[in-house]
């Protein structure tokens, strides 16, 4: 056959499979990501199918995802926003990042991956999914919870810290000197200032200078500087995703939502070929020998999320109740953990195995995740009844004085 | 009273105060504008019971209607001195022939005897009320009186 038009089909097939999945997971009500995931582990190499066809475009496709997925990341937030949170939650934030990298760098320096394999095995035990985060907190109708805002600034806390170990990591894995490492960290360090500054300062001009009335100027405007951002800030190895996350932080007001609300179907179709293709290149026969590492992981980086969460919380004044909603609502780990090993993995830097862990991670979390928000109400409310019986026939048992 | 404004990252601004029944009611103001009303639960303050996505008419109405009430107790209040005056509100509904009109149309004075002593439109109020003020849907109309003038008034805003 034409290899053009076997492509067609392949992609084709693909996409409509996506939306298939996509479809059942919004039937059980959760995030397709472990889906996607799932979908790619069956059609990629060493799968059922095996879709050679189409390895070109989704590669492309899913940088584009990628990019995508943290423009909108920052369209989401003003500047303001940031640096209240930052001023807000950084304790938190620090709390979160050293509780949640620590399993990822020991695991990976325990298996032997080396001091670059700790870097990206810890990125990717650290980085909650702000996604599928927001997700559940709208779905279980906890937006006006107290809780709430500890979470979400927890999670600002976490993005902007991508935005400096995004750059390190493209470093690290592109093979830079010591110093080298150094520079694109300062780079990226005074790049962040700058746009944080030029956002506050001057978000309107930046704004104005990309919105129009017609969709398709904006839409053309916007995807075509988000490329370019994304490239330059690739050029200079500071990680062509955090361009994109900075762009959409100077974006702001009406320019951003109307933006966010044009882009929001390519992101969707973009970073699903992202994942599905993350997928494709996982070979699922290399998972069940780290099925047992990636458990261990899930209970552990769990355990770490929920005790952030749990302090985080605590130092709000928030009661018992809300500290554990707080703690367990963290757990979900997706879209970053796998941008973080997706860009390991083509850099080829680091052991394929370490593919296979992450997929099987983001697959346990991205599921254990929204189900434990689910139950962590009615779970907590059964054993504050059971202490509360307890204590209740101690009373009555202690003999009358 | 203490309105606590809190900053929700990613989704708009949370603004709520604790009730003296201890329990926590406020809004979620969305990015888009959108408007959500938060009860908090009995036994823990910091979840919600209740997030009760409003549109901007129901929330306008619903703000007339707690605003209005503090009207309403005032003058029961001022007027409980005087035997067989009542106050009574009244919402201009989108069928009332005084809709779009202005409110000396309705002579309401002249026909009941009733003073209508204050408007409430859009959480505002529209004290004393000329009789060139335009009645609105939505609005609703404040009114002091007798019994029987009331009954009047309620049957003229309606039918005419």
């Amino acid at each position: 056959m034409d290899p053009l038009a076997l492509a067609l089909i392949e992609l084709g097939a693909v996409v409509f499979a996506l939306g298939l999945l996509a479809r059942l997971a919004g039937r059980i009500s959760m995030s397709p990501i472990p889906l996607y995931l799932l979908g790619g582990l069956i059609f990629g190499a060493g799968g059922l199918v095996d879709l050679s066809g189409v390895r070109e475009f989704s590669h492309l496709a899913g940088e584009i995802g990628v990019i995508l997925l943290l423009l909108l990341l920052g369209l989401e937030y003003t500047a303001k926003e940031l640096f209240t949170g930052l001023r807000r939650s950084w304790q938190a934030g620090v709390v979160d990042a050293i509780l949640n990298l620590a399993p990822g760098v020991g695991i990976a320096l325990l298996l032997g991956w080396g001091p670059i394999g700790a870097i990206v095995l810890g990125g990717v035990t650290y980085v909650s999914s702000s996604g599928i985060v927001a997700k559940v907190i709208t779905d279980l109708g906890r937006l006006g919870n107290r809780e709430t805002p500890t979470i979400l600034s927890i999670l600002v806390f976490e993005d902007l810290a991508m935005a400096i170990y995004l750059p390190i990591l493209t470093a690290t894995l592109a093979g830079v000197s010591w110093f080298g490492g150094l520079q694109t960290v300062a780079i990226s360090l005074a790049v962040i200032t700058v746009v944080l500054v030029v956002a506050l300062r001057f978000g309107n001009q930046v704004s104005r200078a990309v919105h129009s009335e017609n969709s398709e100027v904006f839409l053309l405007n916007v995807m075509g500087l988000a490329l370019l951002v994304a490239g330059l800030a690739s050029a200079m190895q500071v990680s062509a995703a955090v361009g994109a996350f900075m762009l959409g932080i100077a974006i702001s007001g009406t320019t951003a939502h109307l933006a966010s609300r044009l882009l929001e179907p390519l992101r969707d179709l973009f970073a699903a070929i992202f994942f599905v293709a993350f997928g494709l290149n996982t070979d699922p026969r290399s998972i069940p020998p780290v099925l047992g590492w990636a458990l261990l992981l899930a209970v552990v980086t769990s355990l770490t999320k929920i005790g952030t969460g749990w302090w985080a919380a605590a130092r709000a004044g928030i009661g018992i109740p809300g500290r554990a909603r707080a703690g367990v609502q963290l757990i979900p780990r997706g879209e970053f953990s796998i941008v973080i090993a997706g860009l390991a993995v083509t850099s080829g830097a680091v052991s394929s195995d370490l593919a296979a862990l992450a997929t099987t991670y983001v697959l346990l979390m991205a599921v254990i995740g929204p189900l434990g928000a689910r139950f962590v109400d009615p779970a907590m409310r059964s054993i504050q009844s059971l202490r509360r019986s307890r204590s209740a026939r101690k009373e009555a048992t202690a003999p009358i004085p | 009273m203490n309105v606590e404004e809190t900053e929700l990252p990613g989704f708009g601004v949370r603004k709520d105060f604790m009730t003296q029944s201890g329990r926590r009611i406020g809004v979620v103001t969305h990015r888009d504008g959108e408007t959500e009303l938060i009860i908090s639960t009995w036994d823990d303050p910091d979840s919600c019971q209740a997030s009760i996505p409003l549109t901007g008419d129901e929330a306008t109405a619903l703000g007339n209607l707690l605003g209005s009430q503090r009207i309403v107790m005032q003058l029961t209040e001022e007027h409980k001195e005087v035997p067989g005056i009542v106050t009574r509100q009244f919402t201009i509904l989108p069928d009332s022939p005084y809709r779009d009109q202005p409110m000396g149309r309705a002579s309401i004075r002249t026909r009941t005897g009733v003073s209508i002593v204050a408007i409430m439109r859009e959480g505002e109020v529209v004290p004393s009320p000329g009789p060139d003020v335009v009645l609105r849907r939505g609005d609703l109309v404040v009114a002091v009186g007798t019994e029987e003038g009331l009954e009047q008034t309620a049957t003229i805003l309606r039918n005419g």
